[in-house]
């Protein structure tokens, strides 16, 4: 009771004094939004923001922890994928009466997929702040030797392609994966399965739909290109990815955006020439094929005491504006079609193919069991690429374990149903 | 008699007066949350249930039975096997060697050497993990520049799914040994000089000496150190959480390491306090197998 009263004393706002913002940000971010918080000061002289730095492999436990002991920041930056996760606790403040009133913030700016990882149950409850979506980086010298002046717009094409990039080395007596498909990633296997149609979960996201023809289809592609060689069926030959693409080892890979940054670092200077980005193949006719609008959003925590200050910061990050300073300062792409405009942008090639890929993206399904999913998914890739289950035993065994991790969302249904 | 029995009666309060804070603080802070947990392994407490309580649902037995039906956790529960079963013994027998050594009469600056060899005991384990994390770097790493020196080339010690629970291993043990070499020295020093006397006149050599009066006499306290070291070995956490994460391919995924990831990665409580209290009744087992075992070697 006294603890309680002497913590209300030491958290009221002071008259006069200014409004203390708490900020958490995740890894890098965290470390590069304080370039960003003089400008915000200085246009709000009566707001101080404390920025925390969580890294990336903590920032789960520590804000569910906090959440658990209400200790939860003002404003958070957060994967798009845990909005489900905190959404489920009632953490979040909706967004949408904020952003009626705001002018810095408009929805329909941004990219729709990118904006869709944020309404649960049509609620927004963030604002998008840098984009990750996942591209093809690939060496156009080692693909044009082989007949293309450009990534095929098909699997179907990627096949062929790879192929002949195979035979081409094989002759030349050189060890080739034309597409490196790592064996501990699921975003591969994942975007995959949403291109080949049909949802990933069922049954209103409580039973898992791995089962079926359309995921087969996907995890049967993924196993050709183990299978004929295209890509190494384990992590040990390949140590350094970078080098590897270099010394054309491997030639063709899926990745985000962070990666410009660092094939420009790690690649020689006069070797920059070699590499390019292209969207995503597609299954059907329509390209790009669908990729995955992953990055991270701007939250606002219900238990936040200062909800308008905590707004103001979010609508500041998230402008056209500062959303370029921090694509210049970080990488990281904007979310807002405004942005892209700007000359830093426009100007550079390696990001064009990321703005096509944008315009066809589809948003993950919106439950809290889904990185435990996506982990389990994980080990199934390894298991057919190495040969250990047949493409049939492990979509059946992928399946069943979702559907056991759902049981709750099943139980919590039918509840309501009962209701 | 009345007289004496409203002594007693006056004694038991004032025992109870003076244990009543230490007893306090146990029971809030030991007695109840254990017995929250083990409630808590009864029903399906998780990230539903955080956000509304009124979800949370009494399962039975259920979180047990599913923990035994799954690969990952007989995986993690190998692997800390693994480690105790190498371990222990590796640690209390290095322990052992040194404390002899420390302890030997022609040995000189002893005490200097008991603090050197109890330093890694009281450095933080974070701390330790990390520049041990270094050591073992496959392009950096101390250990692989003396390994190289031998004509032995680079060893990815923590990559390679082989290697990385025996680094672990090393490093708890390195870690660990000084504070059981402490309690030997002060077994060491309770044996009577005269019994070693005794059996020089009856010309035994050393190692006669180490095998029949030495372990003999140091029974109890191995008995103690074996038992303290089985018990901290199968909580193996630390150097795999800050280390290696689990990994290689679980290689090094311990029983607690996967149940702090159950509860407070994926904050399925429930599940993950039934993970605590199969591994309590593992302990709990062993800690009386070895009792009994005791029991018997000395009747």
């Amino acid at each position: 009771m006294l603890l309680a009263l002497l913590a209300g004393l030491s958290c009221a706002p002071r008259e006069g004094g200014p409004v203390v913002l708490r900020f958490w940000g995740m890894g890098n971010e965290g470390e590069m939004v304080r370039g960003l918080i003089p400008e915000f000061e200085r246009l709000h002289p009566g707001i101080r923001v404390v920025v925390q730095q969580i890294p990336w492999t903590a920032a789960h436990e520590k804000l569910l922890t906090a959440y658990a002991g209400e200790s939860t920041p003002d404003v958070c930056q957060l994967g798009n994928t845990w909005i489900p996760e905190f959404g489920v606790l009632n953490a979040l403040e909706p967004l949408e009466p904020w952003v009626e009133r705001s002018t810095l913030v408009r929805t329909d700016d941004y990219f729709d997929g990118v904006l869709r990882t944020n309404v649960l149950d049509s609620t927004l409850f963030g604002i998008p702040w840098y984009v990750d979506t996942r591209v093809v980086f690939y060496r156009k010298d080692l693909l044009a030797e082989a007949g293309a002046d450009s990534m095929p717009a098909t699997w179907q094409g990627v096949l062929d392609l790879s192929e002949r990039m195979k035979r081409r080395a094989e002759r030349q007596g050189k060890p080739h994966f034309p597409f490196f498909l790592p064996t501990n990633e699921w975003v591969p296997a994942i975007i995959l399965g949403m291109q080949a149609g049909g949802s990933l979960l069922a049954d209103g996201s409580t039973r898992g739909n791995f089962g079926g023809p359309e995921f087969r289809r996907a995890f049967e592609l993924l196993e050709t290109f183990y299978r004929r060689g295209y890509s190494p069926p384990g992590q040990s030959l390949i140590t350094n990815m970078y080098h590897s693409f270099d010394d054309g080892l491997i030639a063709m890979y899926i990745t985000g955006p962070w990666n410009i940054g660092e094939f420009s670092r790690r690649l020689p200077k006069d070797r920059q020439g070699i590499w390019m980005t292209a969207p995503l193949p597609s299954m059907d006719s329509q390209a790009p094929g669908v990729s995955l609008p992953l990055g991270t959003s701007l939250v606002m925590f219900r238990g936040s005491r200062h909800k308008p200050e905590a707004w103001k910061l979010i609508e500041f990050l998230a402008s056209t504006e500062q959303s370029i300073n921090f694509y210049r300062m970080t990488g990281n792409l904007p979310p807002r079609r405004s942005a892209w405009t700007d000359t830093a942008l426009a100007n550079n090639v390696h990001v064009q193919a990321f703005y096509r890929q944008l315009q066809r993206v589809d948003p993950l399904p919106p439950v809290p069991e889904w990185e435990q999913i996506v982990i389990r998914l994980q080990s199934y890739v390894e298991f057919v690429a190495t040969g250990a289950l047949t493409v049939d035993a492990a979509t059946r065994a992928f399946d069943a374990e979702v559907d056991q991790m759902l049981e709750k969302r099943r139980w919590l249904a039918s509840e309501e149903r009962r209701r | 008699m009345n007289l004496r029995r409203r002594y007693e009666r006056k004694q038991t309060a004032a025992a109870l007066l003076f244990l009543a804070p230490a007893l306090s603080v146990l029971a809030a802070f030991f007695v109840v949350p254990v017995a929250a947990a083990f409630l808590m392994s009864f029903t399906d407490f998780d990230i539903y249930g955080l956000g509304d309580l009124s979800t949370v649902r009494f399962i039975g037995f259920r979180n047990y039975l599913r923990i035994l039906e799954t690969p990952l956790f007989w995986k993690a529960l190998s692997n800390t096997f693994y480690f105790v079963v190498i371990g222990a013994p590796l640690s209390v027998g290095v322990s052992l060697v040194v404390a002899l050594m420390v302890n030997a009469r022609m040995a000189r600056f002893k005490g200097l050497f008991r603090t050197i060899y109890f330093l890694p005991v009281v450095t933080s384990l974070v701390a330790v993990a990390i520049v041990w994390r270094y050591l073992y770097h496959p392009a950096h790493g101390l250990l692989n520049h003396a390994l190289g020196w031998l004509g032995i080339g680079p060893v990815d010690w923590l990559g390679d799914p082989n290697l990385a629970m025996p680094a672990i291993i090393f490093l708890a043990v390195w870690k660990n040994f000084g504070y059981n070499m402490l309690i030997f020295i002060a077994g060491l020093s309770n044996i009577p000089d005269d019994l070693y006397e005794a059996a020089r006149m009856d010309g035994a050599s050393g190692w006669r000496q180490f095998v029949d009066i030495t372990l003999p006499m140091l029974t109890p306290t191995t008995v103690f150190v074996v038992m303290l070291t089985l018990i901290g070995y199968f909580q193996l956490f630390a150097e795999p959480y800050v280390m290696t994460q689990g990994g290689p391919l679980n290689a090094t995924l311990s029983v607690v390491l996967m149940m702090y990831e159950q509860g407070f990665r994926w904050w399925n409580m429930g599940y993950a306090a039934a993970i605590a209290f199969i591994l309590f009744a593992i302990i709990l087992f062993f800690t009386l197998l070895q009792m009994f075992i005791q029991r018997r070697v000395e009747a």
